[in-house]
This record gives C-alpha cells, structure tokens and sequence, in this order.
C-alpha cells in the first residue's frame, strides 16, 4: 500500500508539471471565491480546523482533491489563482507566475509540452473575458517553497498569505521612474 | 561602476550590443578572440549563461574574460539551473568582479538543451529575478530583508518577446519588468517590423520608453539552414514568409549577402520607430561580420564608443537609475 502510493507520487512528479486547462469555467471560479471569500465565518472555520490535526488533514485533502479536479491542483500552499483567470501558473512548467515566457508558440502551445496550451494563454483569455485583466499585471511575489502540501484555503481565511502580490501595475507617461519603493519592495513572505 | 552601456541610453545615443556565446570547454582564447571582434564597435556585449539549456563555460567567468579583453559585459543570469540564494550570490559576485551590466530571465527549459534529464529550477521567475536585483541594488536588502553590507551597482536588464502569444499582454508584461526594475530590455529576434512597431506602439502608450529602453534584436540569416534552425528551433521567433521568399528567390551563392542586407534594412528601419533605444545583434557564429553590418547601418564605431571616457564629457551624464 505505501510503496503503491510512493510509486504513484513518483509518477505524477516524473516529468514535472503539465498544463492544465481548467474544468471550471471563470465565471464559475470568480463565483465561487466569492462564496469563499475571507470572512468572519470562514475565519472561525478555520481557526476550528486548525485546532484538530485529523480534521486538518481531512480538509486538506479535500482541497487536494477538488482543487486538483477542477484546475490541475499541486498545493503549492499559496494559491494564485483568484489573479490568474483560475488557469493555476503552478502547472506551468516554469512555474511561472507573472506572465508567459517567451516561448510559446505562435498558435498559444506550451513550448515544453506542445500537446497543451500555455497555461498563461488560457489565463489571459479567461481573465479578460470575465473582466479581470488587470490582475495579470500585479507583481506575484516568489514562492515560499515551506508552503507546499499546505490547505491554500486555510492560509488565505487565516490571512497569512497577505503581500503575495501588489497592486496591478499601471503604465502612463507621467509616471516616469518616481516607482514608490515601499509599495514594491521585496518583504519575505510567509511565516 | 562606469558602464558604457547605461551613458548611451541615459544620453539617447543609440545603443548597440552584441552577443558572446562562452565556448564548450575551458580555453579563454575563444571569449578573448570573439571580444576582440567586438570591441570598439559595441557598447556591451552579452555573456550567454547556458544558452539553449546547453552547457558552456558559466557567464560570470566568460564575462569577466571579456571585460579583461576590453568588451564591456552585460551578464545573463537565468533562472534555470540555481535557486534564490545561487541566484543572489552571483548577483554579488558579478558586482565584486566589475561587470556593469546584467541581464536576468527565466531560461529555456532543459528539456531542449543537451542535459534534459536534469532538475529544471524555476525556484523565481524573470520578473521576480529583476525584482530582487533591485531590491539588492536600491534598497540594499536580500530577498531575505537582510542587509547588503555593499550594494551592488549594475544596470539591470530583461528579455521581452514581443511576438510570442498572448498578443494583448507582451506589452503589460514589460510593464511588469520596467515597473520591477529593469532599465533595459532586449528582445527577442525582429524579422517582422511592421509586427514589432505595432508592439511598440503599446508600449509607448504605457510609458514604458521612459522608464526602460527598448533594444530591438537583430540577427542575419545567413543561409537558408540558418533561417529553417531559427524558424524551427529558436523558441518564440517568427519568420515573414516574405522574408523566407526573399532569400529563397536568390541563388544560394548569395543568400549570405542577401541575409546580411535585410538585415541592415532591419536596423535601419527600426531606427525610425519612435522609441527604440537601440538594437542587439545576435549572430550565430558571424561575430566578423558584425562590423560589417553595423557599419553598412551607419553605425560606425566612432559613435558607438566614444573616445573621451564618458565620465569625463562636459556636463556630466546624468545616472539613469
């Protein structure tokens, strides 16, 4: 039974990840982290949640599991999604979280796994059709590697993983370089 | 750190630069002779770090056998084959050593370089690479918040493809750069200038120019292998059919010089577009003929490396960070 399910680990991780074209439609997504969203509610759920092990363990493997259905979930602990169209950056064989590398191909195929598109191509068309292509721009900080296998949900209820992105970016000639540094300096992140 | 490089775009000279690929081996003849070929006739010269995911002597050590053989380097970190903190300590060691220039982004894939059986790292992005550089230099922290007890003090760069899909975000996604610190960006192969202007269009409209010179890459495609190898190989390049018709219309005895004129066409046509700070001529093996081609672009070395240390020129030259 163990070694099965080290094997089978083994095998989702042996060519590293794979885009994933989401099955839940944006506007779906959108809808349901608005249901989901940080509230006094699903702050108290939390806070019970994390008071029982067997509980924590229960519902992150429910997190595992719907999350890996609908969007290719890895449970990198700190989800992007809520600024990525909900097409997960972490199924991106870069693991790219700002944006698209330069080698997609002209017609929008990942240049390591060209029987997919690129995870940031279906991003930014689901972004933009649901009105939220501005969230594309915000600078995603780096990745707290200490995260991974963690409940996304319950870092997010109990607010720990605040700053892991500014504001969208904005262009305009009179901005020049006057960048305020506080806003976008680097601060660790996580605990 | 005097860099030519920055003095050129801070006084709107037109800045050019050219690629030195460190060799498969340990002889520093091959660096210092490709220098040699450069100097004089560029403000910098990029030091490759592994390119195409395929082994060669590290960028660090080739570029400080350029600087020694007199080529300005612009060092390439990529994101590839080191984690954060390999990352951050090159960063210094690149300052320690002299290198004014470094260029930072996330790296092909090892999957089509000569070791695909190795761990790709991606432990930040292009953007986050630029992003902690500035932080280094300006703020004088580490990733960490730690405390430099030096600062670095480069110029920093990135790579922009601006060719590649989605087409309604290359240019927000140079924004993303300029706006996490880098000064200059070089991008990928133009063969298609109407494309590249249209691209450059936006990104005048979100202010980009100000805040980070764009530098447009060239390259002559010297043989119509050259041309199917850059078509089909080289990630994220588009070649017109026009441009192929081109040089599949000439006898093959002068595809070279065919390549080498539409690449000069190339250059002066994108002298004219408003905003371009400069071009970046990758050669593939040809680093000869770069003089040639830069002086049929008018060019010539005189303007491209002043003789007067440029620190010393009247007035000053204002430090564009």
């Amino acid at each position: 039974m163990a070694s099965a399910k080290i094997h089978a680990s083994a095998a989702t991780h042996a060519d590293g990840p794979r885009p994933f074209r989401p099955r839940l439609p944006g506007r779906g997504a959108y809808a349901g982290h608005h249901v989901l969203a940080r509230r006094a509610p699903t702050q108290w759920l939390a806070s019970v949640v994390e008071r029982s092990p067997v509980l924590m363990r229960w519902f992150t493997a429910g997190e595992r599991v719907s999350k890996r259905e609908l969007f290719g979930c890895r449970m990198c602990g700190q989800c992007a999604l809520p600024t990525t169209g909900y097409a997960c950056p972490m199924t991106c064989p870069k693991e790219l979280r700002n944006g698209p590398c330069g080698g997609v191909g002209a017609d929008g195929r990942c240049e390591v796994h060209p029987e997919q598109p690129c995870v940031w191509v279906v991003a930014h068309e689901r972004a933009v059709r649901a009105g939220h292509g501005d969230d594309l721009t915000r600078l995603q900080r780096p990745v707290d590697q200490r995260l991974w296998g963690q409940s996304s949900w319950l870092n997010y209820w109990q607010g720990r993983d605040e700053g892991m992105w500014t504001e969208p970016v904005e262009g305009g000639r009179d901005r020049g370089s006057s960048i305020l540094r506080r806003e976008l300096g680097l601060t660790p992140v996580g605990r | 750190m005097m860099s030519s490089l920055r003095d050129a775009l801070a006084d709107g000279r037109f800045a050019v630069t050219a690629e030195i690929g460190p060799p498969r081996g340990a002889d520093p003849d091959v660096v210092t002779r490709k220098a040699e070929l450069l100097r004089g006739w560029v403000h910098a010269a990029n030091v490759t770090d592994n390119q195409g995911a395929h082994v060669r002597m590290s960028s660090l050590g080739a570029a400080v056998l350029a600087l020694r053989a007199g080529v300005e380097p612009v060092m390439q970190i990529t994101c590839r084959d080191r984690n954060r903190l390999a990352l951050q300590s090159d960063l210094l060691s690149a300052a320690a050593l002299g290198i004014p220039n470094v260029l930072l982004l996330t790296g092909d894939h090892p999957i089509h370089g000569d070791h695909p059986d190795g761990k790709p790292v991606f432990d930040l992005d292009g953007v986050q690479l630029v992003w902690t550089a500035r932080t280094m230099r300006d703020d004088h922290r580490l990733l960490s918040g730690r405390r430099l007890t030096a600062p670095p003090t480069w110029t920093i760069g990135a790579v922009e493809n601006p060719f590649a899909p989605p087409p309604g975000f290359r240019a927000h996604r140079l924004l993303k750069k300029a706006v996490a610190g880098a000064e200059f960006v070089q991008t990928q192969f133009v063969f298609d200038v109407p494309r590249f202007a249209a691209w450059m269009s936006e990104v005048r409209d979100l202010g980009i120019p100000e805040r980070c010179a764009v530098i447009a890459g060239v390259g002559p495609l010297r043989s119509l292998r050259v041309l199917e190898h850059v078509r089909d190989n080289v990630p994220g390049t588009h070649v017109p059919d026009a441009l192929e018709r081109r040089l599949r219309g000439v006898p093959s005895a002068r595809v070279d010089d065919e390549g080498v004129t539409a690449c000069v066409e190339t250059i002066q046509a994108l002298r004219e577009i408003p905003g371009v700070a400069g071009v970046h001529v990758m050669a593939f093996g040809f680093e000869h003929g770069i003089p040639e081609i830069l002086s049929r672009s008018d060019l010539d070395p005189q303007e491209a490396t002043p003789e007067v240390e440029p620190a010393a020129l009247p007035g000053g030259v204002p430090h564009a960070g």
